[in-house]
């Protein structure tokens, strides 16, 4: 037994090293975490629960190298390898994309989706859809302007006090708010992007995060504008003046009574949920053109060299306040949307880790991709619900993910590919 | 003599307390190639990107087809027909060969698109056959290039190239001048900054010497590449 374990040594030697290595790491990790149990002002010590973990990492990993080094790990290590940022692909201009067909069987889906769902799945599904809104507004800042972000979450701040403090304040609807919470957004984005104009990276962050915590402390410090973290209400949509409450208010009909319905809390959110899919629809759709508009590949410039961007004639100043804006009227459409969801705003739902979490959905969908923000955005909102029970480790889960991802996929999930361009006929081959 | 294309008068440039450029006059003719020769760190590039006003000169004049642009802001300067081919080419690495024409083309509009795309791939064939592929994956001379045939997208009138050999092989930095004969030769107005001296001489009509920020020599091609201090400092003494 020495003897062949002697012999083999050369092949035995790294997986055993590697498998120490990460036994030691596990140790560190886990050993003040799971065993170290706090007990009133004592704590008790659980080695076994330790031992037990660091003993599955140490195997785990074993295996996981020695199966590597069979003929079927290398080959499938060196596609991992080959695989690994390969960059954006230029699809040929002609290919005729499988979209087509997909694209409106998922919309019809979704149309009829609502009218077979209960409540839960409803309101999961409709905070799904306002962070695919929030994901594809930081999309265009920072996925493909490259300005990075950090506050992006006070013009989310500002759409949805925007209803509630129109509401109380000037008694505006929801509909009125709509678009003029986009319009008061893309105000506060120009402001944010003018003095920002002149930064870069890390420096612009620090600033964009200092805005949106500016945000957030005026909403939960002025008591007589904003209620303060008392919060406010906010109104609910209504469908042609006719409300969805059991009993209108001021005397109207209710939207049941109108048509005839027996009372359902759910028409509420059906109705909200409706709106909210025809708006990310528009807003995919305007993104979608964008992109392949000058604009949108100025702001890709932008991304890439601002230097050679500004001798083409691109006019910085525009591109980046065009991209500030058009990203931060988004979010406070997304911002309208979750406060009548919510019928009630309060300063807690905007700190930094939302701004964090936008930001991971644009990260983990691939910067500039539109599929993959759509689906990081169910990612990030969906699975927390489904995992409910884990819910206390849901930041743990959250970061390891993005570890992983930063190895495996440093692009995201969905890699840009770009169409290529149909080349012009020839004037003399005509 | 007619209003020249691109006139430097008693130019000045600090970069803080450090002078880059004194009292530089210079003239480029319409319909002229002109280069600028020096050693590294003479101020060459400095002057080409002071046209932009990146940095801005610190007194002096700059003057564009006799009207005044200094202190224009650079995306101004770009919308006049002035072109630029940016030293380390600066190309959009994510963006197609295609893309990177089309952003060009973006001062002037849709107009010429086409045709003048057409023109490029004649000009650069090796670009037809990279279309599609993105800019990042193309050699050195493909980029510089594609750096070139970007600039002459926007139609310009003067086309500014700041070291269009650097770090090229020297088959390629051939070709690349070639091309920039042939350019000239249809009559493009060229002004050139170069480290390399005998290949930028032997393509202009006239040449700068620079030497610490200022104008030491100038002179037409030909008697820079005879002359004996030129000789001595850039071309190796042969």
């Amino acid at each position: 037994m020495k003897a062949l374990l002697m012999r083999y040594w050369p092949y035995w030697s790294g997986p055993v090293r590697d498998a120490g290595f990460a036994g030691l790491m596990a140790l560190i990790l886990f050993g003040p975490v799971v065993g170290v149990v706090l007990k009133g002002y004592d704590f008790e010590l659980h080695p076994s629960r330790v031992a037990l973990l660091v003993g599955i990492v140490i195997l785990g990993r074993l295996l996981l190298s020695l199966a590597l080094q069979t003929a079927r790990g290398k080959v499938w290590l060196q596609r991992f390898e080959l695989g690994r940022d390969q960059g954006v692909q230029v699809v040929p201009a002609h290919q005729k994309s499988l979209w087509r067909w997909v694209l409106p069987l998922i919309i019809l889906a979704a149309l009829i989706l609502p009218f077979y769902a209960n409540k839960y799945l409803l309101t999961v599904v409709i905070l799904g859809l306002i962070y695919v809104l929030l994901g594809l507004g930081l999309n265009i800042v920072v996925g493909l302007a490259g300005l990075l972000d950090l506050g992006y979450v006070a013009f989310y701040a500002i759409g949805a006090y925007g209803l509630a403090l129109g509401y109380e304040h000037l008694g505006l609807g929801f509909w009125t708010m709509l678009p003029l919470a986009a319009v008061l957004a893309a105000v506060a984005g120009a402001i944010l992007g003018f003095p920002v104009l002149r930064m870069h990276g890390d420096y612009l962050a620090i600033v964009t995060l200092g805005f949106g915590e500016i945000i957030r402390l005026v909403l939960n410090n002025w008591l007589s504008f904003t209620g303060g973290p008392n919060g406010l209400s906010a109104p609910s949509p209504t469908l042609l003046g006719l409300e969805f409450g059991r009993r209108a208010k001021d005397g109207g009909t209710p939207f049941h009574e109108f048509f005839g319905l027996t009372y359902d809390p759910n028409y509420k959110f059906i109705f909200i949920y409706l709106v909210l899919l025809l708006v990310v629809l528009l807003v995919l759709y305007v993104k979608q053109r964008l992109v392949r508009m000058p604009i949108g590949r100025a702001w890709e410039a932008l991304r890439e060299d601002e230097i050679a961007c500004r001798s083409m004639g691109l006019n910085h100043v525009l591109v980046k306040l065009s991209a500030f804006m058009l990203g931060a009227s988004t979010a406070g459409l997304a911002g309208v949307f979750f406060a009548t969801y919510q019928g009630f705003v309060n300063p807690t739902s905007f700190t930094f880790f939302e701004s964090a979490l936008i930001l991971a959905i644009v990260v983990l969908g691939g910067m500039g991709s539109t599929l993959g923000v759509v689906i990081a955005a169910f990612v990030l909102t969906v699975a927390p619900e489904l995992l409910r029970s884990f819910a206390d480790y849901r930041v743990l889960l959250f970061g390891v993910l993005m570890v992983l991802m930063m190895i495996w996929r440093p692009r995201g999930l969905i890699r840009v590919s770009r169409r290529g361009v149909v080349p012009p006929v020839a004037q003399g081959a005509a | 003599m007619s209003v020249p294309m691109l006139e430097f008068r008693q130019v000045d440039l600090f970069y803080g307390a450090i002078q880059a450029l004194h009292q530089v006059s210079l003239q480029v003719q319409v319909g002229e190639t002109v280069s600028l020769i020096g050693a590294n760190g003479a101020g060459k590039s400095s002057l080409l990107m002071s046209i932009f006003s990146q940095p801005q000169v610190t007194s002096g004049q700059i003057l564009y087809q006799g009207r005044d642009i200094t202190g224009l802001q650079a995306h101004q300067v770009a919308t006049l027909g002035i072109a630029q081919v940016p030293e380390g080419r600066r190309i959009f690495p994510d963006m197609s060969v295609e893309e990177n024409l089309l952003m060009g083309s973006l001062v002037i509009g849709d107009t010429y698109v086409d045709e003048d795309r057409q023109r490029m791939f004649e000009l650069f064939p090796r670009l037809r056959e990279r279309r599609n592929q993105r800019a990042m994956t193309l050699s050195g001379g493909e980029q510089q290039m594609l750096a070139i045939a970007r600039a002459l997208m926007s139609r310009p009138c003067l086309l500014l190239l700041d070291e269009p050999s650097l770090g090229l092989a020297p088959l390629v930095v051939k070709q690349i001048f070639h091309t920039l004969r042939e350019l000239a030769a249809d009559g493009m107005t060229l002004f050139l900054v170069e480290q390399n001296a005998s290949h930028a001489l032997r393509l202009s009509h006239r040449g700068y010497v620079m030497v610490n920020g200022r104008i030491s020599l100038m002179g037409t091609g030909e008697e820079l590449l005879t002359n004996p201090q030129v000789r001595m400092a850039y071309l190796g003494g042969h």
